[in-house]
């Protein structure tokens, strides 16, 4: 019981630290700015030249229109971008902190929302590819586009839980993060990002199914103009609920050994 | 008024990976103190701390002697709030404050201003607070226009410097430190003495793990010796030199 309360008192001042998560996080950011001319515009630039190059290849293998398959795998690569980077970072969030950790009493909650603001910032600067696609080929933002915001919410309420997870997890066990990046990958190539959901569509599986494709689909919808699905909703918001219940239950465990396994 | 109060704190700290022998062995050398004990996973568990129990109040200086892997950095650890013990009971009435690796939490790429602020807001200060103290934590520091250079330009003394002006602007309830103060040139060690002995003065607890027998006896009023993670002895300086000497080991360990 009191584990629990101390659980809970670490994740209510780890967000009344804004100031601190909000400094760290942006000089996260600005250290990639400080030596170099673009800074994480380089990851932009990156993204940028991935998906001009894949678009045309895949475009023509899928025979599917570029002016309707760049934007959607652009939309994609944003959603993406934000999603598989909250999870393998969420491997190292606090192993990475070891030195704070072991030097100053802070709810260990604050690292995860360094990470998770941190990811919010650089996925405000891949999302300028989209702007740039958007202008090529003229797509005309739309009132749907206001569903990023609940959307992106969803995404970073459930990077919370799986950043306090993961993070304790692989801290303890090494080993796991080399086991989420391949299984990233894998997903990666198996969810709707490259391909258009249609292209299955002898195997919805993978499709309705895969939480992974839901969770795009809340940043790629709205980008694209289009509603996002019910079912979307249901499964990316119960996945938030009942994964919030059990990790926080797990944190209150785990919390107090954090600092030895870091 | 700053106090502290352990009664009976044991820690256990478990070394997890330690099924592979090297890493055992490796271990098994550097720590004299703690004792091993095998748990039933095939893991090392090290009893860190056993059963301590002492009160500290106001206005204290306390420096903690032993030798390597006695549990003095174990204990500040826990003091600090970082550790939570396996058991027992931690008291405390204060804001603690830990020097312990002044590179630490450090911003390498940033600069020294930068960091002042950062450090003070980990600290738990307030932005108003910190940008009131910055103009006299950079005049102690003396590093003058380095401060505007990214702290990885710095030595480690400039580090130091930087790193004990900020955690000293203000007086904490409670300040652990872990043998650094011996780092710095011997005027800045100097600067860096008066400071610490007019902040004890002023309010609260020093608690200081230190393997130079002459600092204790120039900066404590009192002293606990530690050995595998138990308090042998306690009282003043000078006392409890007398029973670690005496017990024939050389105070900077094996």
């Amino acid at each position: 019981m009191q584990q629990i309360r101390l659980a809970a008192s670490d994740l209510i001042e780890g967000l009344r630290a804004w100031v601190v998560w909000g400094l760290l996080g942006w000089q996260d950011v600005r250290q990639r700015y400080r030596r170099s001319l673009l800074g994480p515009l380089w990851l932009t630039l990156s993204l940028g030249v991935m998906v001009g190059g894949l678009g045309y290849v895949y475009g023509d293998l899928f025979k599917t229109p570029i002016d309707s398959y760049l934007p959607f795998l652009t939309g994609g690569f944003v959603a993406w971008g934000l999603i598989s980077t909250l999870i393998t970072e969420s491997c190292t969030v606090f192993v990475a902190a070891e030195g704070y950790i072991r030097q100053l009493r802070l709810p260990f909650s604050l690292h995860v929302f360094r990470l998770i603001w941190r990811n919010l910032i650089i996925f405000f600067h891949n999302a300028l590819v989209f702007v740039v696609v958007a202008i090529v080929f003229k797509i005309v933002p739309n009132w749907g586009l206001l569903w990023l915001i609940p959307g992106l919410f969803i995404i970073l309420f459930n990077a919370f839980w799986v950043g306090l997870v993961l993070g304790a997890l692989c801290a303890r066990f090494r080993d796991i993060p080399q086991i989420v990046s391949s299984l990233i990958q894998v997903v990666f190539f198996m969810t709707p990002i490259m391909w258009k959901p249609e292209l299955l569509a002898n195997r919805p599986v993978f499709v309705h199914e895969n939480p992974f494709f839901h969770f795009v689909e809340l940043v790629r919808a709205p980008l694209l103009g289009e509603a996002i699905g019910r079912d979307t909703w249901v499964i990316t918001i119960g996945f938030g609920l009942i994964g919030s219940v059990l990790a926080f239950l797990f944190f209150a465990r785990a919390r107090r050994r954090i600092a030895y396994w870091v | 008024m700053a106090r502290i109060a352990l009664e009976n704190v044991s820690l256990d700290f478990p070394l997890f990976g330690a099924g592979s022998r090297s890493l055992k062995k490796a271990f098994m050398r550097l720590g004299t103190g703690g004792r091993l004990a095998r748990d039933s996973a095939d893991t090392v568990v090290v009893k860190a701390l056993r059963e301590l129990s002492f009160t500290v109040v106001h206005g204290e200086r306390v420096g903690l002697v032993g030798p390597n892997g006695a549990g003095k950095s174990t204990l500040l650890r826990v003091l600090a709030g970082i550790y939570e013990p396996t058991q027992g009971l931690v008291e405390s009435e204060g804001r603690p404050v830990a020097l312990f690796d002044p590179s630490l939490g450090m911003d390498m790429e940033a600069t020294g201003y930068e960091n002042i602020m950062l450090r003070g807001l980990l600290m738990g200060l307030s932005r108003p607070e910190l940008r009131e103290k910055t103009a006299d934590i950079a005049a102690f520091t003396e590093l003058g226009e380095y401060l505007a250079m990214p702290v990885r330009t710095y030595s480690s003394g400039m580090l130091l410097r930087l790193a004990f002006a900020v955690s000293t602007s203000f007086v904490p309830d409670i300040l652990l430190m872990d043998e650094w103060i011996g780092a710095g040139d011997a005027r800045f060690l100097d600067k860096a003495q008066e400071r610490l002995h007019g902040m004890v003065e002023e309010s609260g607890i020093l608690i200081l793990a230190s393997h130079s027998e002459e600092i204790i006896r120039r900066l404590c009023n009192r002293a606990f010796l530690l050995e595998g993670g138990r308090l042998i002895a306690a009282g003043t300086p000078e006392e409890v030199f007398a029973v670690y000497n005496d017990q024939g080991r050389a105070h900077e360990g094996f």
